[in-house]
């Protein structure tokens, strides 16, 4: 392959990449509310287009038309900066995710894991900076509660993943797939997948660990005083950062783009999809913790248990090359 | 914990029950014969209006959205206009539950939107239908011992002729 080639089939993914994945979490709205209908006896939105799916279109073109409010009491620039971040972080991250070995940004980074945890890790910028900035008691409790929860779950998330690398011997993402060619690490590393999805569920301020968002207790946490296509960017970067979450752990737990019969870009958007639809179940069913039970939850339960799963896979692979 | 999984298996076990939504416009929901909607004034089977303007059922309104006024013509009664608004009506159904001549009726129908709240005052030109409603052979002034044109006192369904009390005969 010519250099001419690479370049061209490198911007492919990217503009492709972007496209797809802005439809999907534009379509995503959609699918989480149709689900969410169902699993409450009921239809969901299904007026608009074949089965709904316009209601897309029609959401998008009322942010567009509303009223774009800058509170006079916020401090202009990073309000704006906030919703901005929550949408360049997540789409940064999800960057390196490889879904198969052509389709995929920079798949073959070579720190790629890191950079999705470092990427995580400044999302939450976004929602403390947009609480913050508000200059609103709910939006700022709101912020507070999301710094709080980083605080208890970054920690763990990380840690989680540090038996993948260890099993893998990488931070390469495409190198941990392709080292689940015979085994998924969903078998070995059921403890790291279980808190990693935890983790990514309060890495995405999604049900039940939606704290700063809170709705029953700060109105709408810390996008309270956001509005229009601004208030649209928190909720495009909350999607696209499921699908991230999702795709995440289909690469590091489920063994990628791996299975049967199926080309492998199918197998991939098959596992992701089922994740992101337990993402949504989650919404149906859990009700929200209060936020210093989700602290000592994260901090007793789910971090000795992370360090333990450390241990573990660490002996073991002292212990013989059996694994 | 385990609740949470137990919780999260039965949310996922509704996406194959029924869903209990009725696509209203779509699918028309049963409505049973005494549902209690739309306030008809009916005629009798001779196509007389029922209404005797005797006022009970402005009376028994808890909302007062029902006026009339009397009139009178050939020994009869009348509305002279009945007058119903239905911006404030909360269709309890007193009004006919307290009409002697079961003129009165609410009939299953909730379709009165309006975009304008002047129109939702329905006048007896609105009100009023050709039919019987419910009871289709009841006439008032046909069992009633009121004399009326046409019609003298004792000649009322199932009524005696009324007792001659100067005579000694029994």
């Amino acid at each position: 392959m010519t250099h001419g080639n690479e370049i061209v089939i490198g911007l492919l993914n990217v503009v492709i990449g972007l496209a797809v994945l802005m439809a999907a979490a534009g379509l995503l709205t959609w699918i989480e509310r149709r689900l969410l209908g169902f699993w409450q006896d009921r239809y969901g939105p299904n007026r608009a287009g074949p089965f709904g799916v316009l209601q897309v279109v029609a959401d998008g073109i009322k942010l567009l038309f509303k009223q774009d409010w800058i509170p006079p009491f916020a401090d202009p620039v990073i309000f704006v900066l906030a919703p901005a971040i929550s949408m360049v972080t997540v789409m940064l991250a999800i960057a390196v995710v490889p879904a198969t070995p052509m389709i995929g940004i920079i798949g073959n980074l070579n720190v790629g894991l890191l950079f999705f945890l470092a990427m995580s890790g400044l999302g939450v910028y976004s929602v403390v900076l947009a609480g913050w900035s508000s200059n609103n008691k709910f939006s700022l409790l709101g912020g507070m509660r999301a710094a709080a929860q980083m605080v208890s779950y970054e920690v763990f998330m990380g840690l989680s993943l540090v038996g993948v690398v260890m099993l893998a011997g990488s931070f390469n993402l495409t190198d941990i797939v392709h080292s689940q060619l015979h085994l998924w690490y969903v078998v070995p590393q059921f403890i790291g997948f279980v808190v990693f999805f935890l983790g990514g569920i309060a890495e995405t301020h999604r049900l039940p660990f939606d704290l700063p968002e809170g709705e029953n207790e700060l109105g709408a946490g810390f996008h309270t005083e956001y509005s229009g296509m601004k208030f649209g960017m928190f909720f495009v970067g909350e999607y696209i950062g499921i699908i991230v979450v999702s795709a995440m752990t289909t690469v590091l737990f489920l063994g990628g783009w791996y299975g049967p019969l199926l080309p492998p870009f199918l197998w991939f958007a098959i596992k992701t999809g089922f994740f992101v639809a337990f993402f949504i179940l989650l919404r149906a069913a859990l009700p929200r913790p209060r936020y210093d039970q989700f602290m000592a939850f994260g901090w007793k339960i789910l971090l000795p248990l992370t360090l333990l799963n450390i241990l573990i896979t660490g002996a073991l692979m002292l212990a013989g090359p059996a694994i | 914990m385990l609740s949470s999984l137990v919780t999260l298996w039965y949310t996922f076990l509704h996406l194959f029950q029924r869903n209990v939504t009725v696509s209203y416009p779509d699918e028309m929901p049963y409505l049973a014969p005494r549902y209690r909607g739309r306030i008809v004034l009916t005629r009798d089977p001779d196509g007389e209006e029922r209404c005797v303007s005797c006022y009970l059922c402005a009376v028994a309104c808890p909302v007062d959205c029902i006026s009339l006024q009397k009139t009178e013509a050939e020994g009869r009664w009348y509305p002279e206009f009945f007058r119903i608004n239905f911006s404030r009506c909360i269709f309890c159904g007193f009004c006919e539950e307290a009409c002697p001549t079961y003129a009165i009726q609410l009939t299953p129908d909730f379709e009165m939107s309006e975009y304008d709240r002047q129109n939702l005052v329905y006048e007896k030109e609105h009100l009023l239908i050709s039919g019987t409603g419910k009871y289709p052979d009841y006439n008032f002034y046909r069992v009633s011992g009121l004399a009326i044109p046409g019609k003298d006192k004792g000649e009322a369904a199932r009524e005696r002729k009324p007792i001659d009390t100067r005579s000694l005969l029994p």
